[in-house]
This record gives structure tokens, C-alpha cells and sequence, in this order.
């Protein structure tokens, strides 16, 4: 490294601080967890990722993760589209309650979401089997029973289902898809909409095969941001998630269990397996990023 | 608009200042969405706010406050709850300003500098925000745990960390990380370096020139990372969840405190104190609109 002068101080005071302290805080603890990962030699891995148990709650995770990030990824960019594009009042308000997963305590949504979803909660009552209709019985006063018949069936369990671990997964991935998409959306110029009107495109086209392309690339690293917090995601979900193994356990969950019962070899295997799996999703969304600043630099 | 229609057009041109005004018209119908489209995408979106962001919140007040002002207040008399949240309070006191001096010291040499390893330093301090809470409490446990690397020399000295309040501010300390440094570095960064090479010119000190220029320059972005971490400190779950124990009057933490409450089908008292939280979230997210208004137009005014 050439030998420049800073004009600057405290370039080695600043830079000797950080790496001591990241050093202390993050790196220590990493090496750790290869440690014991590692003291259980190969057959702790392979017996990790041979485990039905295992294979189930990363099946879940991967599962509800991906459709919570799809939901997420709809959602956000309307939200975003209608933050940036259109006023209406209260507008600043709904701009600052998108972050509020960010501020929010995991807990307090957890038990927030769980009684909601609940079979006896709010929006739970309606969404169980037979709730509209007794909604709908409620309201009218001779109900109709032709419909009454074809409400009757309709509604899902929502908490305690892999369902509620997705909506939680839903709350907590959203702000990631917003948040990166809404400085794109404002950095789009107005004058390749106009181009593409000049040129005869009605405002559908306009948007299908000039806006979305410039945005995909966006939505995607937001997407893959939601996904990969949602992969770790703990506590927004173990209340609304009902927990049973094979069914409703996700990885995270196992490893306090396997913690909880000492098996710690167990948990380090695990532990490792879910931080590279991370690691692997924020390269992926590094390289989408990329990707979207090639398609938005002008 | 008003400036194309008041153009100083002699008289008798008023086709002219017609066909301006029409083609800006047909220019702001081309770039905006027709009526319909406005109104579904609102519709879905304000939907979506209400059910996933409003409903949630209404119902931690509704829940405190079911059983009345008096039950909600009761609950604060307490001892284990009175307990948690002065814990609390303890465990932020202690992450947040280290934090808050790591993420000067890290925003200082990352915006100022170049060196080599600069990009690995970057992705090393957004780590932690990726990492599942639940690894985070982990690490810890393997580290300090009986079990761990260093277990059996803390035994042996008889330092406790796991299940202890190190412990507990050791991983808020680990997922709080990043918050104040990923704040301040981009606004450093974007607002140069010039004013202090000017301060130093002048014959101020380093200390001197970091306090009345650097920290005046950056004070809402770092105040929004300040509250942001802190709100994180405060509420964190799943790491503290894994190196506390849950002992009840020791290490229960507002959050932890929350979910035995909850377990134990004590609903109007988890709530109540989920209802503190709650409101610390808010108050969290007003001062965070606040400051990134007063960052931007600090941003603004130094590109004039």
C-alpha cells in the first residue's frame, strides 16, 4: 500500500478502535461457533442434515419465508409506488409506519399478531372455518341460506398454522421491499415515461415494459433482503407459530430447543448451518443490487 | 406550470400560450396513473397497512387497557415487572453508547479514508444484521457457556456471563452493531470532508475539529441512529431470549417479561407492558421522520 499522508487525524485511532471492538464483538464469538462446530467433526453435520427433524423445520422456514417474501414483494412496491408517486392526505404518516417492523420490539408483534390471528381474535374470528358466515348471519337479519350454505366452508386456521408464521414473516420482510424500492422509484425520470407516451404507448405499457424492468432488479434485492431476515426470524413468530415438531417448529426454534436440552454440538451444527445459509443470501442480494445499479445508472 | 403560463407572451398570442398549456396537460397525463389505477393500488396498499401495521398496534392498547386504567396501572406495581423494565433500561444504557462510540469511530474512518480491506470492513459491520437472533444469542452461549471456549477459565474465576447481565448486554450489544455506524457513514460521506480540512487550516486540533464541526455536521443522522439503536436494545428477543435464563427478578428482560406473562395466560399485564414498548416504538418512529427531514435538508443546503 502506498504511503500516502492523510491531511486528517485519527485515521489509525478510528480504524485500530473499530477492529479491536469488532474484533471483541463479532469475530470472537464467530470463531466460537466454528470451534464447536467443528469439535463435532464431519458426523455432527451430516447427522444435522440427515435429521427428519431437521429437514422438516428447514423445509418450513424456506417455505414460509419465500411466499411471506412474495407477499412482501407485491405489497411493497404498490406501497412504495403510492409513497412516491401519489399525495394524499396522511401520506407522510403511512411513509413513517412502514419502518415501524424496524422499531417494534419482535415480541410485542408476536403476541400482537398471535391474538389477532387467534381463532376468537379480531380478523382470526372471520378467518376460521365458518366465520364468514357467522358474520354475514349476524349483519343480516333473514339471512339468505343458499349463501349461508356456501359461506359455511369457507375460512383456514390462521394462528398456529404455517399460515401464521408467514403472516408474522409478512410483517417483519415488508419494510426491507419499501424501503429499497421507493428511492428507485424516485430516481426514475419523468422524461422516459413521456418518451414512451410520445412513442404511443398507453400507460399500461408504459408501465409493463418500461417501468417494471427498471424496478425488477430493486424488488428483487428487497425481496431477497425480506427472505433471508425472515429465514431467522425467532420471536414474531413463536407465539403464532403453536411450535409442534414436524409441523410448525422453524430452525431458529430448534436450536434453542436443542440448547435447551445441552446438546450443544447440536446447536453449533445447526447454528453454522443457518449463518452460511445467510451469508449465501446477502451475497445473492449484494449481486441483485449490482445488478440494479447497472439498470438505474444514467 | 405557472411559470410556462406566465411567460411574457406579446398580445395576440394567446393560441400560442393555449397549446403550451395543452401540451403540459398532455405531458402530466402521460407520466400519472388514470383514476382507477390510483384508486385500486390505494385501496390494496392502505389495506394492507391497515390489517398488517394498525390493527396489530390497536390491539396492544385495547388488550392493556381492557380491564380498565386501575388494572393497567396495578400492573406496574409488580415487583418482577418493575424488575424487567429498570433491567431494560440498565442493558441500553450500557450497548447503546458504545455503540453510539463504535459507529462514530467506524463512519470517521470509513468516510474519510481509503485503505485497503475497506469493503470487508464494511460488509463485517452489517454482518450482525443479518444473522438469524437466535445465532447471535448462541455465539455467546459458546464463547462464555460452561460448555464454551472460554467456560471453564471463567468457572474457575468465578465470572459469570451467560445468564447474567454481561451476557445479556453482550449480544444486544452484537445486534444493535451496525445501527449508528450504517446511519452516519453514507451522510459523512455525502457531506465531504472540506469543512474539517478548513477547521484543521485554521489551526484547530483533531478532538477539537471532530466535536464543534464533525458532530454539529452529523447530529440529526446520528440522533435517528442513536434512537433506532436503542429501540432495537430495548426490545431484542431472541439473542437476550438465549443467554439469560429467564430468571425471573434477575435476568428477564421487558421483552422476556412479555413473553412469560404471556405464556402464563396473563394477558392485561403482558399486554400493558407490551403497550410501553409499543409506545416507545412510536415515539421511535416520529423522532426517526424528524431527523431524516432535518439530515436532508442538511444534505440539500451543502449541495447548494
Amino acid at each position: 500500500m502506498p504511503r500516502t499522508r492523510h491531511v486528517l487525524p485519527g485515521f489509525r485511532l478510528s480504524l485500530g478502535y473499530t477492529i479491536t471492538y469488532l474484533s471483541i464483538i463479532v469475530l470472537a464469538p464467530f470463531a466460537a461457533l466454528a470451534w464447536k462446530s467443528s469439535k463435532g467433526g464431519v458426523e455432527i453435520f451430516t447427522s444435522t442434515l440427515t435429521d427428519k427433524r431437521v429437514l422438516a423445520s428447514l423445509e418450513l422456514s424456506f417455505t414460509t419465508s419465500f411466499y411471506a417474501a412474495l407477499v412482501c414483494g407485491f405489497f411493497g412496491v404498490l406501497t412504495a409506488w403510492a409513497l412516491e408517486r401519489y399525495s394524499f392526505p396522511g401520506r407522510r404518516i403511512l411513509d413513517a409506519m412502514v419502518d415501524l417492523p424496524f422499531a417494534l420490539p419482535t415480541a410485542v408483534a408476536g403476541i400482537a399478531l398471535c391474538t389477532l390471528y387467534a381463532p376468537n381474535g379480531w380478523l382470526g374470528k372471520i378467518l376460521s372455518p365458518g366465520g364468514l358466515k357467522n358474520l354475514y348471519v349476524s349483519w343480516v337479519e333473514t339471512p339468505n341460506q343458499w349463501l349461508v350454505n356456501l359461506l359455511e366452508p369457507i375460512g383456514f386456521k390462521a394462528a398456529y398454522s404455517s399460515t401464521g408464521i408467514t403472516i408474522a414473516l409478512i410483517f417483519i420482510g415488508f419494510p426491507f421491499v419499501v424501503r429499497t424500492v421507493q428511492p428507485i422509484i424516485q430516481g426514475l425520470s419523468l422524461e422516459v415515461e413521456e418518451a414512451a407516451a410520445c412513442l404511443g404507448a398507453n400507460r399500461w405499457q408504459t408501465f409493463w415494459r418500461v417501468i417494471f424492468p427498471t424496478i425488477l432488479p430493486g424488488t428483487l434485492a428487497g425481496m431477497t433482503l425480506a427472505f433471508g431476515r425472515a429465514v431467522g426470524e425467532y420471536g414474531s413468530v413463536v407465539f403464532i407459530s403453536g411450535n409442534m415438531p414436524f409441523k410448525t417448529e422453524i430452525a431458529p426454534l430448534l436450536i434453542v430447543s436443542r440448547l435447551e436440552q445441552y446438546n450443544y454440538n447440536g446447536a453449533a451444527a445447526l447454528g453454522f448451518i443457518l449463518l452460511v445459509i445467510s451469508f449465501l443470501i446477502l451475497l445473492f442480494s449484494n449481486l441483485l443490487q449490482a445488478w440494479n445499479n447497472k439498470r438505474t445508472a444514467r | 406550470m405557472a411559470g410556462i403560463a406566465q411567460l411574457n407572451l406579446p398580445s395576440g398570442e394567446d393560441a400560442t400560450r393555449a397549446r403550451i398549456i395543452a401540451r403540459n396537460q398532455l405531458a402530466r397525463r402521460a407520466t400519472s396513473d388514470p383514476f382507477w389505477m390510483k384508486a385500486i393500488v390505494l385501496t390494496l396498499s392502505l389495506g394492507f397497512l391497515f390489517v398488517f401495521f394498525v390493527l396489530p398496534l390497536a390491539l396492544v392498547f385495547q388488550e392493556a387497557f381492557r380491564k380498565g386504567w386501575e388494572a393497567y396501572l396495578k400492573v406496574f406495581d409488580d415487583r418482577a415487572t418493575t424488575h424487567s423494565i429498570w433491567l431494560t433500561l440498565q442493558v441500553a444504557l450500557i450497548a447503546v453508547p458504545l455503540n453510539t462510540v463504535f459507529g462514530l469511530a467506524a463512519a470517521w474512518c470509513v468516510a474519510h479514508f481509503r485503505f485497503r480491506g475497506k469493503q470487508l470492513l464494511s460488509v463485517l459491520i452489517e454482518l450482525p444484521l443479518w444473522v438469524s437472533p437466535v445465532v447471535a444469542g448462541l455465539i455467546y452461549v459458546l464463547l462464555f457457556g460452561r460448555q464454551g471456549l472460554l467456560g471453564p477459565w471463567l468457572f474457575e474465576k468465578d465470572i459469570k456471563i451467560i445468564f447474567a447481565l454481561p451476557g445479556i448486554v453482550l449480544s444486544t450489544v452484537f445486534v444493535t452493531f451496525p445501527f449508528v455506524a450504517r446511519v452516519v457513514t453514507p451522510q459523512l460521506q455525502a457531506l465531504g470532508r472540506a469543512e474539517e480540512e478548513a477547521a484543521l487550516t485554521l489551526g484547530a486540533n483533531g478532538w477539537s475539529t471532530f466535536w464543534r464541526v464533525t458532530v454539529p455536521k452529523i447530529k440529526w443522522s446520528l440522533i435517528y441512529g442513536i434512537i433506532l439503536c436503542n429501540a432495537r436494545a430495548m426490545g431484542e428477543f431472541g439473542a437476550v431470549s438465549v443467554v439469560s435464563g429467564h430468571i425471573r427478578n434477575q435476568t428477564n428482560t421487558m421483552p422476556l417479561h412479555i413473553e412469560v406473562l404471556y405464556n402464563e395466560y396473563q394477558f392485561v399485564p403482558a399486554f400493558a407492558v407490551a403497550s410501553l414498548l409499543a409506545l416507545l416504538a412510536l415515539l421511535t418512529l416520529v423522532i426517526k421522520s424528524a431527523t431524516t427531514w432535518f439530515a436532508d435538508r442538511a444534505l440539500r443546503n451543502a449541495a447548494l
